[in-house]
């Protein structure tokens, strides 16, 4: 019989602990064929960040390093400059990168340091229960926000591509989604030139993933998309907001 | 190489730490220790390593949390204010095991306080200073060439035992100008299989670098690796210096350059015929208390006499090394400000003439 799908070696088969219809399983695995794909099995560090994600040392089946939370693009950085042929990449949640670390992530574009970041922005922290993140949008209720976000009192949503794509070390910035199975192969077609312009040598590459968190959003798995169209992407347009490799 | 020269105390610890092997320094800038980044820029990419000026402590103890993952040596430095910053990834990396040298010139505070010398961070230093159940290995010189040493030799405590370690001077350390002999240490091969470099499947485990253990078996299983570590330490790491202990009635216990002036101060009793000396901890953890219970055991030893720079912090290992055998002086200076040696000869005569009389 014709072997059609083999779930990819860089991922280990630890069973994933995330809840029914998130999107960090089908992240980890457009990440984890990514890699294998380009060859860079042997070659790849990861850093596991603090949020819903912080068991992916566990999932991906290459060297890791667990973080402080927000600070995987120093740390990243510091993997870089000590072995600058290795290909490390951080998996960070938008409480992880636009909250806390959004020192270190605009940092090490602004170095344009050779290091890839996959960024899942589901507008709300996940892991402490559903608080508000600087993604969250106006309007948004959470458990910070019981009230729906208030700019003025809470802040304005956040555009993280938009942002960092003010830096000049910045090479590859996009942001995509994993509504169907053709928003699913850009999103990983993304992915794997993030992880491609490493392997070349190329500056700092994130790819900004709408992920959805059914459990704090309070809706099922398929609302949760539509809840996403209708309310995410209107802020957070998908696209490439840089690509210094050429065609866009 | 090998040969003295006269060098600022910040330039000279840089020189010794690329010669011994330093790979990568992370550094953000701060008075007194601006030189070692800016010496690092200049030197450590000639030297075919890498130099990175971070955007903030937090960034530069993360970078040394990383870099030291791949098991090459890394290092840092700074100040007070910017130590203070580090406690997070100090704590990550004492909890994953993390080698990584960190250099700290304590400077006056707390807050901002100011960049003259003080003590005042001994603490924060010796007793974890982040989160959770940690030490770091610290090792404190009295001058330049002894820092110099012990740089270089906490490139190879780190890695022994997958460690963060810390020299902690201070700003005269820093600037000060002394004639120096940098070494070129051997760099030991150490056992990488841990490190994070890359994975091929098959030559040994996968590597995490993890100090994350949610289940509490686990936590206790970790934290018994950690203590074991720290028991080994303070049976194999201790280092003291003993000045003219030998009859001494007077034992002043001082750390760093404030000891150095103690050793004035000691010479000059000695004229006038006073029996004083000194007990100088080098390793400020693990702390030499031992010795001091020995000679807090002897008939001669009247006194202990703390000087520190600060409102009196190293007292308290004093206290429990000499287990309260016999009196604890203390003369202490609330940092910025260093005694003179005429000070502490003169508080000694003190303290004698004092005890006759209540006799
Ligand atoms: C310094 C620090 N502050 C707070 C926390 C608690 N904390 C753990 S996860 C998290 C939020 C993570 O949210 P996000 O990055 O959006 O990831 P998600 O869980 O949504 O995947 C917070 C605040 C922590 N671990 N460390
Ligand atoms: S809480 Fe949200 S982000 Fe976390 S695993 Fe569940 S659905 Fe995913």
């Amino acid at each position: 019989m014709e072997k059609l799908f083999t779930k990819t070696t860089a991922l280990t088969d630890k069973p994933f602990h995330y809840c029914p219809g998130c999107t960090h399983g089908i992240i980890h695995r457009l990440v984890a064929e990514s890699i294998e794909e380009l060859g860079l099995k042997d070659k790849a560090i990861g850093l596991a960040p603090v949020g819903c994600a912080v068991f992916a040392n566990e999932y991906f089946n290459v060297d890791m390093q667990t973080t402080s939370h927000g600070r995987s693009p120093a740390i990243a950085t510091g993997i870089k400059r000590a072995l600058p042929d290795r290909i490390v990449f951080t998996y960070q949640g938008d409480g992880d990168l636009a909250s806390i670390g959004c020192g270190e992530v605009n940092h090490a574009a602004v170095r344009g340091e050779k290091i890839t970041t996959i960024f899942i922005n589901n507008a709300i922290y996940g892991m402490t229960g559903g608080q508000a993140a600087p993604t969250t949008l106006l309007g948004q209720k959470t458990t910070t926000t019981p009230y729906g976000k208030d700019g003025d009192a809470n802040g304005y949503p956040m555009k993280v591509c938009e942002m960092l794509a003010a830096h000049e070390g910045a090479y590859y910035l996009e942001r995509v989604a994993l509504w169907d199975t053709a928003h699913i192969i850009k999103a990983k077609k993304a992915i794997k030139k993030a992880f491609q312009y490493q392997a070349e040598g190329k500056g700092y590459c994130l790819i900004e993933v709408l992920g959805t968190c059914p459990t704090n959003w309070g809706c099922s798995p398929l609302e949760a998309f539509e809840w996403q169209k209708e309310n995410m992407l209107p802020m957070y347009p998908l696209g490439v907001f840089k690509d210094k490799g050429g065609e866009e | 190489m090998e040969k003295t020269v006269l060098m600022k105390g910040n330039e000279a610890i840089a020189e010794a730490a690329i010669r011994a092997g330093c790979k990568v320094y992370f550094g953000y800038p701060i008075t007194p220790q601006n030189e070692i980044p800016e010496y690092m820029a200049a030197n450590l990419g000639k030297a075919g390593g890498t130099f990175v000026q971070t955007e903030s402590e937090l960034a530069s103890i993360s970078m040394l949390y990383g870099a030291g993952g791949t098991g090459e040596r890394a290092m840092t430095s700074s100040s007070s204010i910017g130590i203070a910053l580090m406690q997070e990834g100090i704590s990550f990396m004492a909890g994953a095991q993390v080698p990584g040298v960190i250099v700290n010139m304590n400077r006056g505070g707390p807050g901002l306080g100011g960049i003259q010398a003080s003590q005042g961070d001994y603490f924060q230093a010796t007793k974890g200073g982040g989160n959770g159940d940690y030490y770091t290995l610290c090792l404190a010189p009295e001058s330049i060439q002894e820092a110099c040493d012990l740089v270089q030799l906490l490139f190879d405590l780190a890695q022994k035992y997958r460690q963060p370690v810390m020299m902690l001077g201070d700003g005269m350390i820093g600037q000060m100008m002394e004639p120096v002999c940098i070494k070129e240490p051997e760099q030991k091969e150490y056992d990488l299989s841990w490190a994070t470099r890359g994975w091929d499947g098959v030559s040994r485990e996968r590597a995490i670098i993890n100090s994350h253990y949610p289940n509490p078996d686990d936590m206790v299983i970790q934290n018994g690796i950690l203590q074991e570590k720290y028991r080994q330490m303070e049976a194999e790491e201790v280092r003291y210096e003993e000045y003219m202990c030998e009859d001494a009635e007077t034992i002043m216990v001082a750390w760093g350059t404030v000891a150095r002036i103690c050793k004035s101060a000691i010479k000059s009793l000695r004229n006038q015929g006073v029996k004083a000396g000194l007990i100088r901890p080098i390793s400020l953890y693990p702390f030499p208390y031992a010795i001091l219970e020995e000679y807090a055991k002897k008939d001669q030893v009247k006194r202990f006499l703390t000087v520190e720079m600060c409102a009196g912090q190293m007292v308290e290992d004093v206290i429990i090394g000499t287990k309260s055998l016999k009196p604890i002086e203390r003369l202490n200076k609330l940092g910025m400000m260093s005694h003179t040696p005429k000070e502490i000869a003169d508080y000694v005569i003190e303290l004698e003439a004092a005890e006759k009389e209540g006799k």
